[in-house]
């Protein structure tokens, strides 16, 4: 059940269409849906949109604890009859959204689509440009439905130049804009660079920035609009650093592993225990002094070789050992504390069960508890900042396929019963994917 | 002349670093007036590199101009009694505040978000800060690497048996300044439809804790199976994450679902018939990976990077090349589209930047100045802005309070 709230949320009264897969988009409009809009997930019954609700609808039972791979872990293990209900990764932004099948590739389809969009202030997407040109439900179509409609377009590449159809997830768009080559062990080659998605992690959020400045402009102006967000160029200003190094000064960065340019020491450091590190770094002498106070002025405190902030970054491989043999006998989360308390810029590397016990970020009541008829009882990722005027949780649980059909076609669009009967006979209309859909 | 999407709005930024300029570097870039205050000895990134030259100085700083673009400049030195004045009067009549103060400096300078909405009950007040407002890690300090190992997925990237790896740059923070910027965005749209402003308290801790990197996703995993994540060895399904080719290294996703394209891709359609392949039970094994390299890898080294890239596209398959930034400036894509931007700043002559993040079609990104230099624009803020006569703004520099 929804949970009351008090206050208005900001996008209240604000309906957005979502035609989004994997994450970058999702995001985006999970976004929008935390802060009020009722936004209304398009999805289809007849084929499977990849890595959203799952690699495949018919998951064989063993394959997850066989694979144990984090996208894959259903609970405990078990796919249970709708996988794609269960799915970690659209668990994770399928909250606070309604949710509604339809097939875009019949007549029919297309005009309950048309039909929505009239009704629609807002739609996202963030497919392949051919697969959304190919529908016709472009820009120019849908303004002739709604004239002042805002498009989000959030594709890989964008809608011009020579990549404009290729497909990458934000792991290869990555490679693209250069962050996957600066990223890795400085004594291993790239191939032991593991899937980071960094890139839809920015798309997402730029996207609800746009939206809400778009919204802004309409409700001066009238006028609707559409956003060109290519993915690869929005988190292109992110790696800034190496970008202006080769711009003004032609240096071409390398892996730097836990290095830093500048900062010595800098990296993470074992401490007691299995898989336990505590990352710290050192910006200047007052924090270099403050580190020493913290390891209790050793007997190397005053070695020439660690005096200047040069001399500490060209010998780091000795302070290194040094800084670990303090942390190796110490509590990660301890370690943390004391040198905090000690003015050093230092930081447990939690993995999810530190993470889930951490004082702090349980006393801003981050995690929140929700029901989901499908996956059972569990704690969430909460909101991404809050607002002092505007009191907000998580409303509703990951929406379930189909889940909202009978508001979205009989109560928002005004369909006759007997032609929602009809399409639901068809499969059109559903809970479920069709048999057919591997 | 179109209008740009934050036409009007008026910002004071009191950030340095990384996360809050680049906040408010995005509320200026979609026009948003954004006046940054320095203290006398200017923001901490002028500071740091990369130099132009590699000769530090703080005006050539390559990370402090990415920043700080769009920008107007001014000083302010908010340890005096008339700094603080003057910063009052300030966020009185703008619409947008940004600071990345710890709570108790926030207090010390009297810009706690119950005084400032006093006086302008619209305003927005953006906190920025490492671990947010309130909580017992509010006072603490971070750093890149700190906020990637507190919130984000630093614990499971990396390989086994090694130590756990940081991403490359300053990504984590850039990613707080962003969404910093829409959540400011959002409360600026409430504040023109309801009439009320916020206090918006963005940690970046929480930022990565919540991110759609794969942080919330193995969270909720965890939730499911009661079993923390793990570093694994990248590429430990067939077909998928990065191998090597004739000239660097390439990410084709060619595994699960994409197994048949890639194998037809490679001219080894027989092996969706061979035992090994021939199911994702069989694609599941340990090991299986390394198998398919044997027949995978040959292909790939036939290819540069830039030539398998297009290959798998032709296939279908998402993909892309592994770019060091000589390969990314080089690229054809993002020069047709005119991602870079050439400006020309007063200390550093010409120089090539990053341009827009995304194309708005009614209210366009546009280049207006480059970043500015310390206190460029005194004169504009204290006499323009603020309505000082000349008289007073020597007073005020004499004062040493600009």
């Amino acid at each position: 059940m929804p949970l009351p709230l008090a206050t208005p949320l900001p996008f209240d009264g604000i309906r957005v269409l979502d035609i989004t897969n994997v994450w970058a988009g999702p995001h985006c409009t999970m976004l929008l849906a935390d802060w009020g809009a009722e936004v209304i997930r398009v999805e289809s019954t007849q084929v499977m949109a990849p890595n959203t609700r799952g690699h495949m609808v018919k998951v064989a039972k063993e394959t997850p604890r066989l694979r144990k791979n984090w996208q894959m872990e259903y609970p405990d293990w078990d796919p249970g009859e709708r996988p794609y209900n269960r799915y970690p990764i659209f668990q994770s932004h399928g909250r606070n959204k309604k949710g509604m099948t339809v097939d875009l590739r019949t007549e029919a389809g297309l005009r309950t689509f048309h039909q929505l969009i009239a009704v629609t202030d807002v739609f996202v997407e963030n497919n392949v440009p051919q697969t959304i040109e190919k529908l016709h439900i472009t820009y120019e179509e849908l303004r002739r439905v709604r004239p002042d409609l805002i498009m989000l377009r959030m594709p890989a590449y964008g809608l011009s130049g020579p990549y404009k159809d290729y497909r990458s997830f934000g792991m290869q768009l990555e490679g693209t804009a250069g962050h996957t080559h600066i990223r890795g062990y400085a004594d291993m080659d790239a191939t032991s660079c593991d899937d980071v998605y960094m890139g839809d992690a920015a798309a997402g959020v730029s996207g609800a920035f746009a939206v809400a400045m778009a919204l802004r402009h309409r409700h001066r102006t009238g006028k609707g609009q559409q956003i060109e967000l290519a993915q690869v160029e929005n988190f292109l200003p992110y790696l800034a650093d190496p970008i202006m190094d080769y711009t003004m000064n032609r240096r071409v960065w390398s892996p730097l592993g836990n290095r830093h340019p500048w900062m010595a020491p800098h990296g993470v450091y074992r401490c007691r225990g299995e898989e336990r590190w505590v990352a710290i770094a050192v910006a200047n002498d007052a924090e270099w002094r403050a580190l020493l106070h913290a390891l209790g002025d050793p007997p190397w405190a005053g070695d020439s070789r660690f005096a200047t902030s040069l001399a500490r970054w060209r010998n780091q491989d000795v302070l290194d050992l040094l800084i670990e043999a303090w942390t190796s006998e110490r509590d990660a989360g301890e370690a943390m504390r004391y040198l905090q308390a000690h003015g050093v810029r230092a930081g447990h590397v939690m993995d999810d069960r530190d993470l889930d016990d951490d004082p702090h970020i349980n006393a801003a009541g981050f995690f929140q508890q929700l029901t989901h008829a499908d996956a059972g009882t569990h704690r969430y990722p909460g909101l991404m900042w809050t607002a002092a005027e505007t009191p907000n949780a998580i409303r509703t649980p990951p929406v379930r396929l189909g889940e909202h059909n009978a508001y979205v076609y009989l109560d928002l669009l005004g369909v006759a019963q007997a032609e929602y009967n009809e399409r639901t006979q068809s499969g059109e209309i559903g809970e479920a994917y069709a048999l057919h859909v591997p | 002349m179109p209008s740009s999407a934050l036409d009007g709005v008026t910002v004071i930024d009191l950030t340095q670093g990384i996360a809050g300029p680049y906040c408010t570097r995005l509320l200026a870039d979609y026009g948003a007036d954004v006046v940054k205050i320095e203290p006398p000895c200017g923001d901490a990134a002028r500071g740091m590199g990369p130099f132009l030259h590699d000769d530090p100085h703080p005006e050539r700083s390559g990370l402090f101009l990415h920043l700080n673009t769009n920008k107007r400049g001014a000083t302010l030195d908010l340890r005096t009694a008339t700094g603080r004045r003057i910063l009052r009067e300030m966020a009185r009549q703008v619409d947008v505040l940004v600071h990345d103060l710890a709570p108790a400096e926030t207090a010390a300078l009297g810009i706690e978000y119950a005084t400032l909405r006093q006086d302008n009950p619209r305003l927005v007040l953006t906190s920025i800060s490492p671990f947010g407002q309130t909580g017992p890690y509010r006072d603490w300090q971070t750093a890149e690497i700190v906020v990637y190992a507190m919130g984000g997925p630093m614990f499971a990237t990396g390989v086994p048996d090694r130590e756990p790896v940081k991403l490359g740059g300053n990504v984590g923070q850039h990613h707080a300044g962003a969404c910093a910027a829409a959540a400011t965005a959002i409360a600026l749209w409430t504040a023109d439809t309801q009439g009320h402003g916020d206090h918006l308290d963005v940690s970046m801790m929480r930022v990565q804790a919540a991110s759609q990197d794969r942080r919330t996703t193995m969270f909720i995993g965890y939730q499911y199976t009661n079993e923390t994540n793990q570093r694994r060895w990248a590429g430990s399904a067939p077909g998928g994450g990065v191998r090597p080719c004739a000239d660097g290294y390439v990410n084709i996703n060619g595994s699960a679902a994409r197994f048949p394209m890639l194998a037809r891709m490679i001219g080894q359609e027989e092996l969706l018939h061979d035992p090994r392949f021939n199911s994702e039970m069989a694609r599941s094994r340990p090991g299986v990976s390394e198998e398919f390299d044997a027949y995978y890898i040959p292909y790939l080294m036939g290819f540069t990077k830039r030539e398998a890239f297009a290959v798998s596209q032709e296939h279908r398959i998402p993909s892309g090349p592994v770019y060091d930034m000589a390969d990314v400036l080089a690229d054809p894509h993002f020069q047709e589209r005119g991602v870079w931007q050439r400006t020309r700043h007063p200390q550093m002559g010409e120089v090539t930047q990053t341009g827009r993040p995304f194309l708005m079609g009614e209210t366009p990104w546009a280049l207006r100045r480059t970043a500015p230099a310390l206190g460029e624009h005194n004169a504009q803020v204290y006499c323009g802005m603020l309505g000082y006569a000349p008289l007073e703004l020597a007073q005020l520099r004499i004062a040493g309070v600009i």
